[in-house]
């Protein structure tokens, strides 16, 4: 192959500039030309999204030549996960293009595009279209697509290991499947900073045949090691809890020094603690600023726009901030607490610098002792260059009916065809036809075993085989429930205005935090302390508060598990003394209390210790596999321990260890037995038939899958309902339908999702004929973490049906007239 | 922490001086006079949704009058009644599939004595499954009908508003009977029916405040204050 050669008037610009095009750059070019897709794996401001475009900007130069009146063809795809992102490339790109001279007409589409400007998108397409997943199933799923996407030449997808390993990026693998079909010559581009699985992506990028098949690997050049601290508080250090108060001082002065700093945070209710802390020490009156998912629209642009100006000094901030836009000169990226993962503390560093020759600098502030264990192996995978991310899987089935559903919606289409098209979706490589077929009959009329919907069909199949909606209805409202986002229900957040009635908006609050409010608690929101008042016209109203602390303790927001990679290193840290000198003293002494009272876990066995405490039992492991691991194991535990007449009455569950408490002594169980992988069977299938968790990942396939509808023309049901519908539903279905493919799609995704039943199972695998148990007189200092987390957490599954007897208690109490 | 202990263990509970038993299902039994009521069935909702484009799974009707059967073979009722909104639609005899039919008119015929009470959903219950259709009727000391009447006097039993109740510190709201003693709103008995918190305005004023609420849980049926209700 000959050397790729870069355009004259490009590499005057490059030189123009004082820059020569990157090996990397010239590489995606070369990979163009030879017609081949490619995935481009560089660090932040290293020219990524550069080297995605060159080649479009070589192909279009050309094409723009032919003057403004040339016609209107769509050339290139980009698609990102975020409307910001696509808005914010799209305004980068104007720069070389502007400079160039090149005439092209570069438009975005997002969820906000106004209905005029999409029907002229349509009529006349730009030369690139910036965009999201969604909007190109919304694509797929309308009539005459084809003929919009027939010029296509290329399609870039940035971030892609954000979008890969989940729904979305099925849905996306999904979508350009389609294009393939419709653009044959269309090759594709993948961007991303962080890849830990790069065969893994690079698969996913490309059209799959009969033989795995692989997009081209670029690398661009890796710039300075980070430089990454770690806050050793001259503070106590908490045994647990989130909140990293002890080192706010410590952190607000690292504030100080910076130029502008993003502190990331990993739930909406630190974000919002973390604000409210540094304003209490923000004697400077430091401009810090808050940013997160939940606050109002403006007032987040407004927050982007004031760090874009250089008006900022600090944004507190959650993964919102996490990928590629700049809104400023960051110079240091604080982590409050631990990273959870090292692909997401690269991600985040690259927030910060974003020069190559300079280092980007980070400060991890561990909000407790365990935390500071994570951290250092956090900060040495880093060192290290190992990378974590999420794992790829196989594509899920409630999407793949969306996307049917859609198909036959925009366009007739045959099953064969259509069979052939998803496969070639590397997640669907595996699907076999008779999982096809039963999609197939689902999205037509429901695929029940009762036969009694033929006559309400949603997709009907003609007498040559075409499948298509039965009526333009069905394809509206298919378009308008389009994606695979499932918010959880949110009501907004008012300021009681006069007359009672809602005022200014300061947000979004998840609908089950404001059920268990009653009017008068108070509680932090939006950088401030409010006060319930009520719900009226589905929001919640509130007022400002003069209550220095909120009663009620900040909502949940999303919680990321800790990395299986990081939990290793971990592990493999805490078991050996020789490494414990880069720890606090304080930590230090919290191992070597615990190695001299019982025993440190090592890197390849599970520690199980058993102790009594105030006339209850416990049992204590530490598995190290996550939180959402924990509770899994938690669950089917204590079924276990009840059968053997141990009567377990409640289980705790933290990142590292889980407590299961009872009335009877534990020590003497047989622990290979009760820790057996066997538990991942029957007790397992019996667990989660009637488990919550269950019930809410049925309900996110019967919407993703079209089964439930989110949004009807005219009117949307209220989330509520939806929500008390979709556990109905589910009852019935397992009881009179429990091989439903609906069923089945949801069981998957419990498994490697919420449950994370796959990790489980990996680690059981793991500690089996490993298990060192050890019977103590009192509670151990690797226990005293989860034994606070007691009380703290909501209490699951079998002890729910505790709570009522419980309450009931209170009326007789009541009726006895002591209550 | 308390053990789930109430198992099997039967609340008996008085209203407006007439003693009454609630069931898992979701019937209120009325020993006095040998009757079980009912409220709400919603009878093929599922077909209802599929007619109009959501293609729910069509089993609700065939659960429901499980349900039924499973409620009359405990208590042996001589008399059933439908508290209205029995059929979720006028279509609903137009759908229902043959089988559940036959069912349904056979749980009829099974009792000496069925009434259907008039619903807003089903004004004219079909005729063809037996029984009699009235709008309302009294039980000793109990007056029947489907929808609430604002300031009727003590001892209404009704249905229409579908009660469920969220316990403190339980994550998931659960169908309730509603009541504060003198009167009650029976939780819909359908499988698709959905449920109204008991602290929402609609139900409210019925009592005047928010109500207590018979839970139902696995197990057992759990009488919890409205101090102790959230949601």
């Amino acid at each position: 192959m000959s050397a790729p050669i870069l355009p004259d008037r490009f590499s005057q610009w490059f030189a123009s500039r004082g820059w020569q095009a990157r090996p990397h750059q010239l590489d995606m070019i070369g990979a163009a030309g030879a017609g081949e897709d490619a995935l481009l794996i560089a660090p932040t401001g290293g020219g990524k999204t550069l080297g995605g475009f060159l080649p479009s900007l070589i192909d279009l130069a050309d094409v723009a030549a032919e003057g403004p009146k040339r016609p209107y063809r769509l050339h290139t795809l980009y698609i990102s996960p975020l409307k910001a992102l696509s808005v914010d490339v799209a305004r980068n790109l104007m720069i070389p293009v502007e400079e160039i001279g090149l005439d092209l007409r570069i438009e975005t589409r997002t969820g906000d595009t106004p209905v005029s400007k999409r029907q002229r998108q349509r009529d006349k397409p730009p030369d690139i279209l910036l965009t999201t997943p969604e909007q190109l199933a919304l694509f797929c799923a309308s009539p005459n697509a084809r003929a919009f996407f027939a010029d296509l030449k290329r399609i870039i997808v940035d971030e892609i290991h954000a979008l890969a390993p989940q729904k979305r990026g099925d849905l996306l693998s999904l979508g350009m499947a389609t294009l393939a079909q419709w653009a044959p010559e269309a090759r594709r581009a993948g961007l991303s900073a962080t890849v830990s699985d790069e065969g893994g992506l690079a698969r996913w990028l490309t059209p799959q045949g009969d033989a795995p098949r692989f997009a081209r690997i670029v690398r661009g050049m890796e710039g300075p090691k980070p430089q990454i601290n770690i806050l050793s508080s001259r503070e106590r250090i908490p045994w647990s809890g989130h909140s990293g108060r002890h080192a706010m001082g410590e952190v607000y002065e690292a504030i100080r020094q910076a130029r502008l700093s993003l502190i990331f945070v990993n739930t909406r209710s630190q974000a919002e603690h973390t604000f409210q802390e540094l304003w209490r020490l923000n004697d400077d009156g430091l401009a810090i600023a808050l940013h997160h998912g939940s606050l109002a629209v403006e007032q987040r642009r407004k927050v982007e726009a004031a760090m874009a100006a250089g008006k900022l000094k600090a944004v507190v901030c959650t993964s919102t901030l996490d990928l590629g836009i700049d809104w400023g000169d960051v110079d240091l990226v604080i982590q409050m607490g631990a990273p959870k993962g090292s692909a997401r503390l690269i991600q985040r560093l690259g927030r910060s610098n974003h020069r190559l020759d300079e280092p980007s600098r980070a400060l991890l502030a561990p909000a407790n002792r365990f935390e500071h264990l994570e951290c250092e192996a956090a900060r040495a995978a880093v060192a290290e260059g190992v990378l974590d991310g999420e794992p790829l899987r196989a594509g899920a089935l409630d999407v793949l009916a969306q996307h049917m559903t859609g198909r036959a919606c925009g366009e007739p289409v045959k099953a064969d065809d259509l069979f052939a098209e998803v496969t070639a979706a590397a997640p669907y490589a595996a699907l076999t036809r008779a999982e096809f077929d039963n999609l197939m009959q689902f999205c037509s009329n429901g695929g029940y075993a009762l036969d009694s919907y033929e006559r309400f069909r949603r997709l009907i199949c003609d007498r040559e085989g075409f499948w298509k909606a039965r009526n333009a209805r069905v394809a509206q409202r298919h378009r308008m429930n389009v994606g695979t986002i499932i918010e959880a229900e949110m009501l907004p957040v008012r300021l009681k205005g006069r007359g009672g009635r809602g005022g200014r908006s300061l947000g979004e609050v998840e609908e089950w935090f404001i059920e268990q409010l009653a009017p008068g608690d108070t509680f932090v929101f939006a950088g401030e302390i409010l006060e319930f008042q009520g719900i009226a016209e589905n929001a919640a109203l509130v007022t400002r508060s003069a209550d220095p602390e909120p009663k009620v303790p900040a909502y949940q927001g999303g919680k990321f598990p800790l990395s299986t990679y990081l939990a290793k290193r971990v592990r493999e840290i805490a078991h050996d003394p020789a490494q414990w000198h880069v720890l606090p003293d304080q930590v230090q002494d919290w191992l070597r209390l615990q190695k001299e009272k019982s025993r440190l876990p090592q890197p390849d066995d599970l520690l199980v210790e058993t102790f009594p405490k105030h006339g209850k039992f416990y049992l204590v492991c530490y598995p190290f596999e996550g939180r959402l691991a924990h509770q899994s194991l938690g669950m089917l535990l204590t079924r276990r321990l009840e059968r053997l007449r141990l009567r377990p009455t409640g289980f705790v569950a933290n990142e590292y260890a889980l407590a299961v408490w009872g009335l009877r002594n534990m020590a003497d169980a047989d622990m290979d037995a009760l820790f057996s992988e066997d538990m991942l069977g029957d007790d397992l299938d019996a667990w989660l038939a009637e488990s919550p968790l269950m019930k809410r990942t049925f309900k996110q396939c019967a919407i993703i899958s079209g089964l439930i509808e989110r949004r009807l023309p005219g009117h949307e049901k209220t989330s509520r309902q939806v929500t008390f519908s979709a556990d109905l539903i589910y009852d019935v279905l397992r009881e009179h339908d429990p091989d439903h493919i609906l069923l089945q799609a949801a069981w998957r995704d419990a498994a490697t999702g919420l449950l994370d039943i796959r990790r489980l199972g990996e680690a059981l695998k793991r500690v089996k004929g490993h298990i060192h148990s050890i019977d103590l007189e009192r509670v151990s200092p690797l226990a005293v973490p989860v034994m606070l987390e007691i009380g703290r957490e909501a209490v699951y599954g079998e002890a729910q049906e505790s709570i009522l007897a419980d309450a009931a208690e209170d009326l007789v109490s009541e009726m006895m007239g002591d209550g | 922490m308390a053990e789930p202990a109430r198992k099997a263990e039967e609340l008996t509970g008085s209203l407006n001086g007439v003693a009454v038993v609630p069931h898992l299902t979701g019937a209120l039994y009325v020993p006095e006079f040998s009757a079980l009521l009912v409220a709400d069935l919603h009878l093929e909702k599922g077909s209802a949704y599929a007619a109009s484009g959501q293609l729910l799974p069509p089993y609700d009707t065939r659960k429901t009058i499980g349900r039924l059967a499973e409620a009359i073979a405990h208590f042996l009722p001589e008399t059933v009644i439908a508290l209205g909104d029995s059929f979720h639609d006028l279509g609903a005899d137009n759908r229902i599939h043959d089988a559940d039919a036959d069912r349904l008119a056979a749980l009829v015929r099974s009792v000496s004595e069925w009434v259907w009470i008039e619903g807003n959903h089903d004004p004219q219950p079909p005729a063809r499954f037996g029984g009699i259709t009235r709008p309302d009727m009294t039980l000793g000391g109990l007056v029947l009908r489907h929808e609430p009447v604002p300031g009727a006097a003590p001892g209404e039993v009704c249905g229409h508003l579908h009660p469920a109740a969220k316990v403190v510190g339980r994550s998931r709201r659960l169908r309730c009977f509603a009541t504060d003693g003198a009167r009650m709103i029976l939780p819909a008995f359908g499988a698709y029916a959905g449920g109204l918190s008991v602290r929402d305005e609609a139900i409210k004023s019925v009592f005047g405040r928010c109500p207590d609420a018979w839970v139902i849980g696995r197990d057992a049926i759990y009488p919890v204050p409205a101090k102790r209700l959230v949601g």
